[in-house]
């Protein structure tokens, strides 16, 4: 190897090197140790180092577990619908029909739930969403209930405090693809005949769709592990697998199915990415 | 080039010295303390560290299981002091977490008879842990919303009366104890036989329920009128409010209730076990007991009789019913791994269960 391509080489390690130990010390290895925990048992208050499959198999014998995977599946497969119908529109507004000059102080706004604490704003939704809150009381005086509407602590108010959040970046992620689809290809859509409905249709959302989907994977993952917003909204109606993982922790310190249960949630999340995968340009945003 | 080294390296070792130097010369005595969050209340633990010129850490956390899990991931010797449920010190104390205690150190005489369960806080004779404060896990309500007369009944945590008016605090042993009690069962007598109809009644318990949450859940519940009734909630839910809302209110239903207890003990592997010692003893002096039961996060009774609290609020944690409330409760069940596991799971099956 000429000294010029080892000098090169060694250039590239270099850059890489810090990343790659980053990963390998707080993503690899913690991994490694999480699914060497999710073979061992807790037995008598102590854990017991024997490999075996116990807890996965507890796992998908108890309804009550399993069920939690499909509760959080259901939940984060909803939030991320909602939010994206709601997002695109408002991302295509701030992208294509907003003043350049506004759209820096409309994509403020759009970021400013992100500034305040996560628990606080979930505690403000419950407040919002209780029977005693502004939503009862608005849906009361116009007639459209006759008495008291909780939503507070129900899957709904779970699904609205994620999308209220989800929402926001979602769209971040699609306006940040629409603004590097070029003007011209529109242009030269209408150019061809094409309707604003045609264009919007054949042109501007297929190019939009990496956008889409890197803000439909954020949601579905993060909405996946979340824990906090199902436990201030959620009211405990209903468990989902972040929650059902803390039980184990916090009431019996097992850490080993503990372990089980967040690979479980490891590999489904990978699932999700290999679905993405295909849409998922990040270089595109 | 060299001396540009020399001027840089001179500096970074001033910089070094002098931050050994301040480190030395300011290190306050320090205590760390792993405590349920009552602890955490600065007036109380304020006193303390003025007088003896010590900074009191805490960490609170809300479960035995949390306190361990915790404590698996600390060195020995990181922790001083440990407040813990008096029913997990014969289990902490095997897993080898706590030291000895001597017993003449300590007010034992003033604490309430009922309240010294030497078979809690002693193992194989020797001390390990004092118990500090007391109280109920039972039935909580908003008397200008409900009938107090149906809170004598244990029964009433399913009465259908009450539907989608209950909020049940999430801590699976007391709560299902309420409900072996409403089913006529004894909390020393229940057994996995039992599961099935403990069972049926927390579902049952899951159709009336608004909520199922922790302390602050249950609580905002019940202030916001979400809900009137907490099922295994006791002073400790609503004493703190009781400013704010008189009509929250509390009673052991006429079966019987459940009784808390927390203790407070040193580490083993404390390296400071006088001064953790002199914080057990302010905390059991009649000041210390007194900021303990008003604490900003909860209230409860003082195992300390001689506790100085004010008539109003003697009054708000009902020290003159006290006598009764002690004979009519229960402690909370010590179940066998076997057990423990079954009951948890059963209560993860009530937390799934949708009606």
């Amino acid at each position: 190897m000429s000294a010029t391509a080892r000098e090169k080489q060694l250039r590239g390690w270099s850059l890489v090197g810090p990343g790659l130990l980053w990963t390998i010390a707080f993503f690899l290895v913690p991994l490694f140790i999480m699914a060497a925990y999710s073979l061992f048992q807790r037995v008598g208050g102590r854990i017991v180092t024997d490999l075996s499959l116990a807890n996965y198999r507890l796992f998908f014998e108890k309804p009550h577990h399993h069920d939690a995977l499909f509760n959080s599946l259901e939940v984060a497969v909803v939030t991320a619908a909602v939010s994206m119908f709601l997002a695109y529109p408002l991302a295509y507004i701030l992208a294509y029909r907003v003043p350049p000059r506004w759209q820096r102080i409309a994509l403020v706004a759009a970021i400013l739930p992100f500034w305040t604490s996560y628990v606080v704003r979930s505690y403000s939704w419950l407040l919002v969403l209780s029977s005693e809150g502004i939503v009862s009381k608005a849906l009361q005086w116009t007639g459209l209930c006759d008495g008291p509407v909780a939503i507070a602590n129900t899957r709904a108010a779970t699904i609205i405090g994620f999308v209220h959040f989800f929402t926001m970046l979602l769209t971040l992620t699609i306006f940040a693809n629409l603004v590097q689809i070029p003007a011209s290809y529109r242009r030269a859509a209408a150019d061809l005949g094409a309707s604003a409905f045609q264009t919007f249709w054949r042109v501007t959302l297929p190019l939009s769709i990496p956008g889409v989907m890197v803000g439909a994977f954020l949601t579905l993952v993060l909405t996946l592990g979340d824990y906090i917003t199902p436990q201030i909204l959620g009211g405990y109606r209903e468990l989902l697998l972040p929650q059902a993982i803390m039980l184990q922790i916090q009431r019996n310190a097992d850490f080993p199915m503990a372990s089980a249960m967040s690979m479980i949630l490891m590999v489904v999340i990978s699932a999700v990415f290999v679905i993405f995968s295909r849409w998922l340009k990040i270089e595109r945003l | 080039m060299a001396r540009t080294r020399f001027i840089l390296m001179a500096m970074l070792a001033a910089a070094g010295w002098s931050a050994g130097v301040q480190t030395a010369a300011a290190a306050p005595k320090e205590l760390n303390v792993l405590s349920w969050c009552d602890h955490t209340d600065r007036e109380l633990v304020g006193a303390f560290e003025k007088a003896n010129g010590v900074k009191v850490n805490l960490k609170e956390y809300d479960g035995t299981g949390v306190a361990l899990a915790l404590l698996e991931q600390s060195k020995p010797g990181d922790w001083d002091v440990f407040v813990v449920d008096s029913i997990d010190v014969a289990r902490v104390v095997k897993l080898g977490l706590l030291a000895p205690l001597n017993e003449a150190d300590f007010p034992f005489n003033d604490i309430f008879p009922q309240v010294r369960t030497p078979e809690l806080h002693k193992v194989d004779g020797k001390l390990y842990a004092v118990p500090e404060k007391f109280g109920y896990n039972t039935i909580a309500f908003n008397k200008a919303k409900v009938d107090p007369r149906d809170m004598r009944d244990a029964a009433v945590l399913w009465n259908p009366k009450y539907k989608g008016r209950l909020a049940v605090y999430d801590y699976y042993i007391p709560v299902m104890e309420m409900v072996g009690i409403g089913l006529g069962i004894k909390p020393a007598e229940l057994n996995a036989g039992h599961l099935k109809a403990v069972k049926e009644k927390l579902f049952a318990m899951k159709a009336h329920s608004k909520v199922v949450g922790d302390v602050v859940t249950v609580q905002t519940a019940l202030a916001t009128g979400e809900v009137d009734i907490i099922a295994g909630g006791g002073e400790f839910a609503v004493s703190v409010l009781h400013k704010e809302n008189p009509n929250l209110d509390w009673m052991l239903p006429d079966q019987g209730g459940v009784r808390w207890q927390q203790a407070i003990g040193v580490f083993a592997a404390s390296q400071k076990k006088d001064l953790a010692t002199q914080f057990i003893k302010y905390i059991m002096s009649p000041a210390g007991q007194g900021k303990l039961a008003t604490s900003s996060c909860y209230w409860a009774m003082p195992a300390n009789s001689k506790a100085t609290l004010s008539a109003e609020q003697k009054k708000v944690l009902r020290w003159d019913e006290q006598p009764k409330f002690l004979a009519n409760s229960y402690f909370y069940l010590r179940p066998d791994e076997a057990f423990d596991k079954a009951l948890l799971d059963t209560w993860t099956e009530f937390l799934q269960h949708t009606p």
